[in-house]
């Protein structure tokens, strides 16, 4: 029994699909990285799993914590998972951390929410919790507010309330965007040994490769609610299957000889992602890839492509479209580059 | 340090506005047309009693010289006497402020009442029709006049079913509970327009609590919605409630002067009415003086409640 199993996650807004049919399993210590545009539907496919979706949207399929279904659950049993088995830090560490309390009461709450104990005792585990999340001077700094504290030690803050009933998952998303380039790595590690240190399973969204490929043994690619290619990390860097991954992988490739990542990537995937409910029928990239054809209209299964899965009629590297010659392969090198 | 400094340099700006706000009200009272001494004669006294009344009130002086008595007195807490009465000031007023002063606090009471549970519904429906519902209702409320209010209440609630007095008001010495009585329909006529005012603020502030980041973090703690939204709500809500809540304190001692004409109440508003109706000018002057000082104080008040609600004031620039 996996710890986490997502079955067919399908998220609506209306009639307007967000999330389209996500599945993925996760043993304990596995770690998953989500890797999409804003607005590929990563975010909340997360906000799903958590149960945190905002009351617009609407979950279906299943999302099992053990042999438990979450989304079967009332509202006050999916309390005690949230924070408990399964826990989520946030991308922006600034607004996700409340102005107006001090940061040791806040994971001290978190403590409380699911432990039996004295207000006394959930302070002194804050205290510990943030001495593991490297604060220098744990007792003092548990009494700032989170306008006293750097952005990386907000984020810190955020985990040490993550782990702070041992949870089986942790979600984060986003993790290290809104953090200085400068401390991004030093998330990343202490983030890598916590996860080690819980042996929780880990799901980390990014839209950032070489975040993920430092990261994560197994990659999930999103566009538009569908994840379009997803297996080892490795092989999906090493040879992208969905015309998608190639176009992100040679943006990142390309974007990392520069230092400004974001700016650079429209002109390499042309077009924009649309609005949700505005993709097109079918494969929802077929708007801005240059070996669609008119098959494309229907929705490609996701299917073993070489080492791994994609959902594409006319993967790279495999059978090309009658019409267009095949794209160039992105050579291997740069796929590897990639990942620093 | 910094704070008390802060705190100071409030205070400063209290005093500077009194002071502005006393200026004015002197000035646009002294520039009125008629003389009071005019007035308190009728029409057929002479020139010469005229002239002798002016100059026992003292509004012979130079603008300044008056100016400086008022404030003065006000100081030394002599309010003066009443030119139409005789009588000193501060026994009038102190007789109408045991109107006005539970008129205004039981408004402020059914205001707070109505607009935090109506305000709090109509943010967590915010998207179901009850939550419309609740929405239109607090804006029919802020739609009907105070005086409107208060004749539908005397109507129903003292013409039809006599549950409650329809107006006029017995000392609370004389009796307590009759006294209380005779002010409920006034409060609730008073607070029901405060408390649909504020209740569209507690709305926006809870909606804003409702989506921010923080709250969906505590819902990821695990904490249920009413228990995220009492620990983490609380104190950031009510930042921008308790600012609007100074800026409607105004509104409400305006009101509280319809409200005491509707219910014949012998409050502070009944007696400035009737003041400025008999050019009694030193009482208006001593009224509306008072009244600003309120509410220029409670808005300081406010001021400095911010620091205890809010961490992040005054702690960087």
């Amino acid at each position: 029994m996996s710890t986490l199993s997502v079955r067919n996650l399908t998220v609506t807004l209306g009639a307007a699909v967000v999330v389209d049919g996500v599945s993925f399993d996760l043993e304990p210590g596995q770690r998953l990285g989500i890797i999409g545009e804003s607005g590929s539907g990563k975010t909340v496919t997360a906000l799903a799993v958590m149960g945190l979706l905002a009351p617009s949207l609407r979950a279906t399929g299943q999302v099992l914590i053990g042999d438990r279904d979450l989304l079967a659950m009332t509202e006050r049993q999916r309390c005690e998972v949230r924070g408990g088995t399964m826990a989520m830090v946030f991308q922006e560490p600034m607004t996700a951390l409340n102005p107006t309390m001090r940061v040791g009461r806040q994971i001290a709450e978190a403590i409380r929410a699911h432990q039996r104990c004295t207000r006394a005792e959930a302070r002194q585990r804050a205290t510990e919790l943030l001495a593991r999340v490297e604060f220098t001077d744990p007792a003092r700094q548990a009494r700032s507010y989170p306008h006293q504290l750097s952005g990386g030690q907000r984020q810190r803050v955020m985990l040490a309330m993550a782990i702070a009933c041992d949870p089986a998952v942790i979600l984060a998303d986003e993790p290290t965007t809104a953090l200085d380039v400068t401390v991004q790595a030093q998330m990343l590690a202490l983030m890598a040994r916590l996860v080690t240190e819980e042996n929780a399973a880990l799901v980390l969204i990014s839209h950032d490769l070489a975040v993920v490929s430092g990261m994560c043994e197994r990659v999930m690619v999103m566009y538009g609610g569908h994840v379009v290619e997803s297996g080892n990390t490795a092989q999906v860097l090493a040879a992208p299957r969905h015309p998608y991954t190639a176009g992100l992988l040679a943006t990142s490739a390309a974007v990392s000889l520069d230092s400004d990542r974001t700016r650079l990537e429209v002109p390499y995937i042309p077009g924009q992602v649309p609005a949700v409910g505005s993709f097109p029928a079918g494969c929802p990239f077929r708007s801005r890839c240059d070996r669609a054809t008119a098959e494309c209209a229907v929705m490609p299964p996701i299917e073993a492509v070489g080492d791994h899965l994609a959902a594409c009629h006319h993967p790279l590297g495999g059978p090309a479209s009658p019409q267009i010659p095949a794209s160039p392969q992105i050579p291997a090198d740069l796929a590897e580059s990639g990942k620093e | 340090m910094s704070a008390l400094l802060q705190a100071l340099r409030r205070l400063l700006i209290l005093i500077a506005s009194l002071f502005a706000a006393s200026v004015l009200v002197f000035l646009v009272l002294a520039v009125l047309p008629g003389s009071p001494a005019q007035v308190i004669l009728g029409t057929q006294a002479t020139p010469a009693s005229v002239a002798a009344l002016t100059a026992k009130l003292g509004l012979d002086k130079p603008l300044w010289q008056q100016y400086a008595d008022w404030v003065g007195g006000l100081l030394t807490g002599h309010l003066g006497i009443s030119y139409i009465s005789g009588q000193p000031i501060w026994a009038q007023l102190s007789a109408a402020l045991q109107v006005t002063v539970p008129l205004i606090l039981m408004g402020l009471a059914v205001g707070v009442l109505i607009a935090v549970p109506l305000g709090m519904i109509s943010a967590l429906r915010a998207d179901r029709p009850s939550g419309a519902l609740v929405s239109a209702l607090s804006q029919v409320g802020i739609a009907i006049p105070t005086f409107v209010g208060g004749i539908l209440l005397i109507i129903v609630f003292a013409v039809t079913v006599h549950l409650l007095p329809s107006g006029g008001f017995v000392t609370w010495q004389q009796s307590p509970v009759q006294a209380f009585r005779s002010l409920i329909l006034p409060a609730i006529a008073l607070g029901v327009v405060e408390g649909a005012i504020l209740s569209r603020f507690v709305r926006a502030s809870i909606l804003e609590v409702l989506r921010s980041d923080y709250y969906r973090t505590a819902r990821a703690k695990g904490l249920r919605p009413l228990q995220a939204l009492r620990r983490h709500g609380t104190r950031n809500a009510l930042i921008p409630v308790v600012t609007v809540f100074g800026l409607e304190m105004a509104g409400l001692i305006v009101g509280a002067i319809v409200v005491e004409n509707v219910f014949t109440l012998p409050g502070v508003g009944t007696m400035l009415l009737q003041a400025v109706d008999n050019r009694d000018l030193l009482l208006v002057q001593d009224v509306v003086i008072g009244v600003s000082a309120v509410v220029l104080l409670l808005n300081f008040l406010v001021d400095l409640s911010y620091r205890l609600l809010d961490p992040r004031v005054g702690s960087r620039p």
